[in-house]
């Protein structure tokens, strides 16, 4: 082997006179001492206290695993060294583990001990990869073991490490399936993790060990679609491939009641592009115009999906692509599907072996929606270049997109296709032809003459193909074609290749009642050359006897019998058989009158005319982009995709307690901020935002991540006690939805803010993150007074927020630094700051009901006005990032007011505000002094 | 997901495995070669094999395909994605992927292989975190690990795998602050016989090589964002305000990435920079045939064409041409029928042409096709699209990076009929 020299650098000085790489053949004898001696020289080197002598030899034991060489004997000697010191002998010590551990079980058991102390070292590294070499070795033994460290690393304050318990858990399941029940409780804890580095890992072990248990996903749903744009690459296809089936079981179709609108959605679908380039604000108006036109209504979450995962259309990864692609294709309504057609038309711009799925994909979904794909037809041209398996495929989809309009075109690239070198190219490309001209009927003679002339083709396959296909087509309307069948019969005398000939013989025969005159004729000519003819075509020749002399046996009565007698003394014996069965079948006599009566009816019986159609069809009901459908088979682990149910399931399963939808928003807002990529990036100690970066607190409470303003989150562990209680109160209140409620809760000195008039299931959101922020301002200070207040504000999604943000910190310390008594006017400061946000937006002046106000979802909380500023009255607000209902160009911002000074708050209202050109901001009536210090919400609309 | 990873040479030679899962007989391979040799040529070897247990998955790049088996239903698309990732790291770390090198950095390959999937899932693959991981070789590390002792593998958790910027680690520090952007455009063609344009599109890239200091963040804007008709980011790059004000916002990656990918549709006119006249022909009778070629510059802009190359595979019935070029050199190798003419600059002036005669095969009818002639070039300095980068800014950091962009325009799959 070659390979031998390729490693001496890797063995470096060390190599002895015992270089191990002769033994190279294991058959024979001498080479079993070299072995021998191989191993005894590394078995030394691993014994040395001298850590370079040790990675020595384990980097030649990783070598030969690497190349497929058995190492196993080696086994005690490196399972020592599990314990190393130097990192890198360690790590290649697990390689080596993983790979014989499972042949060795009982010397694999002496490492557990080492990995069990490493669970518990401080550094997350170090803990993440035990975990893994544990869950890897597949000792059955170490089972519970296992399961003990997976639940463990489960509730680690470290996302890496919970990743890898992630990963741990199909190991674990292929290793011993009947702790499934266990693990399904790890999954759902790690479900509801609200890390994005563990979301994919999550979902992957989800699909492999619990796909069906559905109901897990009910509570994350919406926190998976949010997230979504952050997991990593890996995850997002493994979440969207699951969510597409998730959507399949609790949606209804979108497409129920479409299909009487079917020419409507294919005109539709033109505007649904232009949208996309246009942004996230026009889809959304596209898609709050299609409710109005039919009876259906998409579930908001099911909109939430699918405008979630448009983004990653302009993912770099094809895979991920693909997934969104076909998640579009299996959930969209028809109008919007189209938007998937350019991305994919993208991807065959890539590595061959990406073009071949996504054509596939591509091909299958063509033939469902032909007008995805038609304005792309000219990107599925064949260049001389492609591989062949490319080429056809691409035949298949410009097959699929002709149509009457662009036929010409792809006729004409056909011609050139013809002429190709690849012949098993141009055997396809006349297939191809033969599909056009049976799917358009205006096409059909132009085709058949075109075939017809490439029945002179000098290639064998060409003919042969070209007289396949004009069978075909001839069989589906023989009547109109004798011309073309006289055409052929002359050609006779010209095409050599027996293929052809036999075919063009077995058309003459079939279709003899078309060409009454010219038949006997051929048959005269073919009698005639009959014994220098090819076996195939003498078969032929007696079948066209034998059909013309049942229907003309006039005239060909002699010619039949010369020919059957001719072939009687035919040297190949199949063709005496058939010469003999003919006769008896044909020339009625004394015994076989019984089957020689119903002759014509086996010769001349109707034959079926063959369908051409594209072997992608009805292949969609395979899940796009899987191996399944690229297979067209089943493969093992396929979970099918469900059809949609008639009845909408419950929708309100996916409502979730206040603190995860919470955060969840409130990563999506963060998403638009810069500030969290430097606060993250400094470590888990560091004041973050986000409760990725935050293990210790997030575990502990989940409330605490839902609140973001800087100033808790340093604090956090003092306050972690109490936020666990407040959590409990703020849900209790929920469930009750009174104000009476709340102010008996003034015991502990907590208001909890109720959406007035806002009651509905997705209320809950906004509930939450006032109330949640309420209660960390509680564990600061006392208060006696709280005023949520919700306002509304809509703007196109603008990035400019995020600058903004941090301007409002600014300037409240800066503008609101003298003591009063009275409270600031929230006005000014909107004018000041957020109008800033609103720059570029248009005026106007709906006037604003509250109760056009949709309810809020939740959303992370920006401090307006610090308590302490503003001399105990403090004003966080939020973007509600939801349409505002009242006007399309609006946003909502909803602010809350809470007042811990003793004095009661009057007269809170909008001041005269001074906008930038372009930004108005809706009224609202004066805020009613809240003695009783109950909490109410108003809600105002900034428009904009 | 994915069980097992062999690496096969082109002579068929397993050179490397490495399983993820217990470990599946490299006899499964077999299946491999049987579909190889009936595709009989490398590019034709189907992406995906089914066989009785298992499937193979499979990319071929630098002459080595990389055979992944797996055993249930997984997107084909995940598995060849994380393939040609897994070339591409190789690539990263090696500054070439052959077998060779690959032989040569066993260790360090399976080491990186090792991050990169756990129990066939994706783990690690952004190349910044692989790298705090397990250093890449360079000569000057090699020796100062045979002295000291020190380690190629980090022991610590590299920070891009908790943060939420893991393209990019912290403490990057630079004596010189640069950012260099490439603006590649390649043109695809197909010409027809007559020289009317059937088909053409530009695919452009913007690719980066950024030595910046700290965390910097970035804004790249453009004169005319309209022209960009799809558009493909790097995760860094934040699609809201891509969105919003087609300004393209990001924290950069340390070193070379591909920032964005854009494609510039077939609705707006391409200009084709250059023109081939031909005249090729076989006549039945006799056993030669003509051949003529001239490429000459059309719609440049004022620029020079340069890199100029023409392949053309011409038809099985030609046994050998006699050509003689007016510049630059040729070659036709009789076995693989394959003629390639490096032309060089094109001369306005003076333009290349490249003439002669075809000896065809003695007896046998004349070829029905006409070869296709495939184009390479290059123009230097020219966004065909007419694309313009506005300005760069940089916030974040206190230095003053130095910024240059460079644009250019290539040939991609550029085809003409014949």
């Amino acid at each position: 082997m070659s390979a031998a020299p390729a490693y001496s650098e890797d063995k470096g000085g060390s190599a002895g006179p015992g270089e191990p790489e002769y033994g190279h053949d294991p058959a024979s004898g001498g080479i079993f001492s070299s072995d021998y001696k191989r191993h005894d020289d590394l078995k030394e080197m691993l014994d040395t206290n001298k850590d370079s002598l040790k990675l020595e030899a384990m980097k030649r034991i990783v070598a030969m695993i690497a190349r497929g060489k058995n190492a196993s004997d080696l086994f005690p000697a490196v399972v020592k060294n599990v314990a190393c010191k130097n990192i890198e002998v360690k790590k290649l010590v697990y390689v080596y583990l993983v790979r014989y551990a499972e042949e060795q079980q009982d010397l694999a058991l002496l490492s557990i001990s080492t990995f069990q102390r490493g669970l518990k070292d401080p550094n997350q590294l170090i803990r993440a990869s035990a975990l893994r070499v544990l869950s890897s070795i597949r000792v059955p033994i170490i089972v519970p073991i296992m399961m003990l460290a997976i639940k463990e690393a489960a509730s680690d304050m470290s996302p890496y490490v919970r990743k890898t318990a992630a990963h741990a858990i199909p190991k674990l399941y292929s290793l011993d399936s009947d702790q499934k029940d266990q693990l399904i409780e790890v999954i759902e804890k790690l479900l509801a993790d609200k890390t994005t580095l563990v979301a994919g890992s999550v979902v992957m072990a989800f699909e492999e060990v619990c796909p069906e248990r559905i109901d897990l996903i009910h509570k994350n749903y919406r926190k998976l679609c949010n997230l979504l744009i952050d997991v990593e690459e890996w995850g997002q296809v493994v979440i969207i491939s699951m969510l597409t089936r998730y959507a399949r079981t609790q949606f209804l179709s979108p497409t129920q009641n479409e299909s009487l609108l079917e020419e409507n959605a294919e005109k539709a679908f033109y505007g649904s592009e232009e949208d996309e380039a246009k942004g996230a604000g026009s889809e959304d108006a596209a898609a709050s115009a299609l409710p109005a036109r039919k009876p259906y209504v998409m579930d908001p979450d099911h909109r939430l999906l699918l405008r979630n995962t448009k983004p990653l259309l302009q993912s770099r990864s094809a895979a991920v692509v693909m997934a969104v692609a076909q998640l579009y294709f299996h959930l969209a309504p028809k109008a919007e599907v189209g938007v998937i057609a350019k991305a994919l038309v993208r991807l065959l711009r890539s590595h061959s072996e990406v073009q071949y799925v996504v054509l596939q994909n591509v091909a299958t979904m063509s033939i469902k929606r032909r007008g995805m794909f038609e304005p792309y037809l000219k990107s599925f041209y064949i260049r001389s270049t492609d591989p062949t398996q490319i080429k056809i495929l691409k035949l298949e989809v410009l097959t699929n997109l002709a149509n009457e309009t662009n036929i010409p075109t792809v006729l004409r690239e056909f011609q050139t296709y013809i002429r190709s070198m690849d012949k098993d190219f141009v055997a396809a490309t006349i297939q191809a032809i033969g599909r056009c001209a049976t799917n358009i009927g205006r096409v059909r003679d132009t085709c058949l003459n075109g075939l017809v002339q490439l029945l002179s083709n000098r290639d064998e396959l060409v003919v042969a193909e070209s007289v396949v296909v004009i069978k075909k087509l001839l069989q589906m309307q023989p009547a109109q074609h004798g011309e073309i069948i006289k055409h052929l019969a002359k050609l006779t005398d010209n095409i050599q290749v027996p293929m052809a000939r036999a075919s063009i013989l077995w058309l003459i025969g079939e279709y003899c009642e078309h060409v009454p005159r010219i038949a006997p004729d051929v048959l005269r000519k073919m009698a005639k050359s009959f014994t220098a003819e090819e076996d195939i075509v003498k078969l032929q020749i007696i079948n066209l006897a034998a059909k013309l002399y049942l229907t003309n046996s006039k005239q060909t009565k002699l010619l039949t019998q010369y020919v059957l007698s001719l072939a009687k003394y035919d040297q190949n014996y199949d063709i005496r058989d058939r010469a003999r069965f003919t006769r008896q079948l044909i020339v009625p006599s004394e015994q076989g009158g019984a089957l020689s009566r119903h002759a014509k009816k086996l010769f001349l019986a109707p034959k079926p005319a063959p369908v051409l159609e594209s072997s992608f069809k009805d292949r969609d009901h395979f899940q796009l982009g899987s191996l399944s459908h690229l297979l067209n088979a089943k493969a093992t682990g396929y979970q099918e995709l469900p059809d949609w149910p008639e009845e909408a399931p419950d929708p309100s399963v996916r409502n979730v307690e206040v603190p995860e939808w919470t955060k969840c928003s409130n990563r999506e807002k963060r998403k638009e901020k810069e500030k969290p990529f430097y606060s993250d990036s400094e470590g888990e100690s560091g004041p973050t935002e986000s409760a990725d970066s935050e293990p210790e607190s997030e575990s502990e409470s989940d409330s605490k991540s839902s609140s973001e303003s800087g100033s808790g989150d340093s604090s956090s562990e003092s306050e972690n006690e109490d936020q666990d209680e407040d959590e409990e109160k703020v849900r209790g209140s929920e469930s009750e939805q009174s104000e009476e409620d709340v102010e008996k809760r003034k015991t502990k000195k907590k208001k909890v803010p109720e959406g007035k008039g806002e009651a509905s299931s997705s209320d809950e959101g906004s509930d939450s993150s006032s109330s949640s922020s309420e209660s960390e301002m509680t564990s600061e200070s006392e208060e006696e007074q709280l005023e949520p207040a919700s306002w509304r504000r809509k703007t196109p999604p603008s990035s400019k927020s995020a600058p903004a943000a941090k301007e409002i910190s600014l300037l409240d310390l800066e503008d609101f630094t003298p003591p009063s008594v009275q409270p600031v006017s929230p006005p000014a400061i909107v004018s000041t700051s957020l109008a800033a946000d609103l720059e570029g937006l248009t005026l106007t002046d709906s006037t604003l009901v509250p109760s056009l106000l949709s309810p809020v979802s939740g959303v992370g909380r920006q401090e307006l006005l610090h308590r302490v500023a503003g001399e105990g009255l403090a004003v966080d607000y939020t973007f509600s990032r939801q349409p505002f209902s009242g006007d399309p160009h609006m946003v909502s911002v909803h602010i809350h007011f809470s007042n811990s000074s003793d004095t009661p708050i009057k007269g809170l209202h909008l001041g005269t505000s001074k906008l930038p050109a372009g930004i108005s901001i809706q009224e609202f009536p004066e805020i009613a002094p809240r003695p009783d210090s109950s909490t109410s919400p108003f809600s105002h609309l900034l428009g904009s | 997901m994915i069980h097992s990873l062999f690496l096969i040479n082109s002579s068929g030679d397993i050179f490397l495995e490495k399983h993820w899962k217990s470990v599946v007989s490299r006899s499964v391979c077999d299946y491999f070669f049987e579909a190889q040799e009936r595709a009989t040529e490398a590019e034709n070897v189907p992406p995906v094999i089914p066989t009785p247990h298992h499937y193979l998955l499979n990319v071929y790049r630098h002459k080595i395909f990389f055979v992944a088996v797996i055993q249930t239903e997984v997107p084909p698309l995940f598995v060849i994605e994380f393939l040609h990732r897994v070339v591409d790291t190789f690539q990263d770390y090696f500054g070439v992927c052959s077998e060779p090198v690959i032989k040569d950095n066993v260790v360090v390959v399976y080491e990186v292989l090792e991050e990169m999937l756990d129990n066939g899932f994706p783990l690690a693959t952004e190349s910044n975190i692989l790298k705090e991981l397990i250093k890449p070789p360079t000569i000057l590390r090699t020796v100062v690990n045979t002295i000291t002792g020190s380690t190629n593998v980090g022991d610590q958790l590299p920070t891009g795998q908790l943060s939420v910027v893991p393209w990019r680690r912290t403490g990057v520090k630079y004596t010189n602050n640069e950012a260099y952007f490439d603006v590649i455009e390649e043109i695809d063609a197909i010409i027809d016989k007559s020289g009317s344009t059937i088909t053409a599109e530009i695919q452009g890239v913007i690719d980066a090589c950024v030595k910046l200091t700290g965390m910097p963040d970035l804004t790249l804007s453009f004169m005319n964002p309209r022209l960009l008709d799809d558009v493909s980011f790097h995760p860094c790059v934040r699609f809201k305000r891509w969105e919003s004000e087609r300004i393209l916002s990001f924290i950069p990656p340390d070193g070379n990435f591909r920032l964005l990918s854009y494609h510039v549709s077939a609705q707006n006119l391409v200009a084709i920079p250059v023109y081939v006249k031909h005249n090729i022909s076989f006549r039945d009778s006799s056993s030669l045939g003509r051949f003529e070629i001239t490429v000459g510059p059309k719609q440049t802009m004022g620029k020079t064409i340069e890199g100029v190359t023409v392949t053309s595979q011409m038809p099985k019935g030609v046994l050998n041409m006699s050509l003689t070029p007016s510049q630059g050199t040729h070659t036709f190798d009789p076995v693989t029928k394959m003629l390639s003419w490096d032309v060089g600059k094109i001369n306005p002036q003076k333009l290349p042409s490249l003439k002669g005669t075809m000896s065809l095969q003695a007896g046998a009818s004349k070829p029905d096709e006409n070869p296709t002639i495939n184009l390479q070039f290059k123009i230097q300095q020219l966004a065909i699209s007419g694309l313009k980068v506005n300005r760069l800014d940089m916030y974040g950091e206190k230095y003053k990076p130095f910024k240059g962009i460079k644009y250019m325009t290539k040939a991609g799959k550029f085809q003409v009929r014949t």
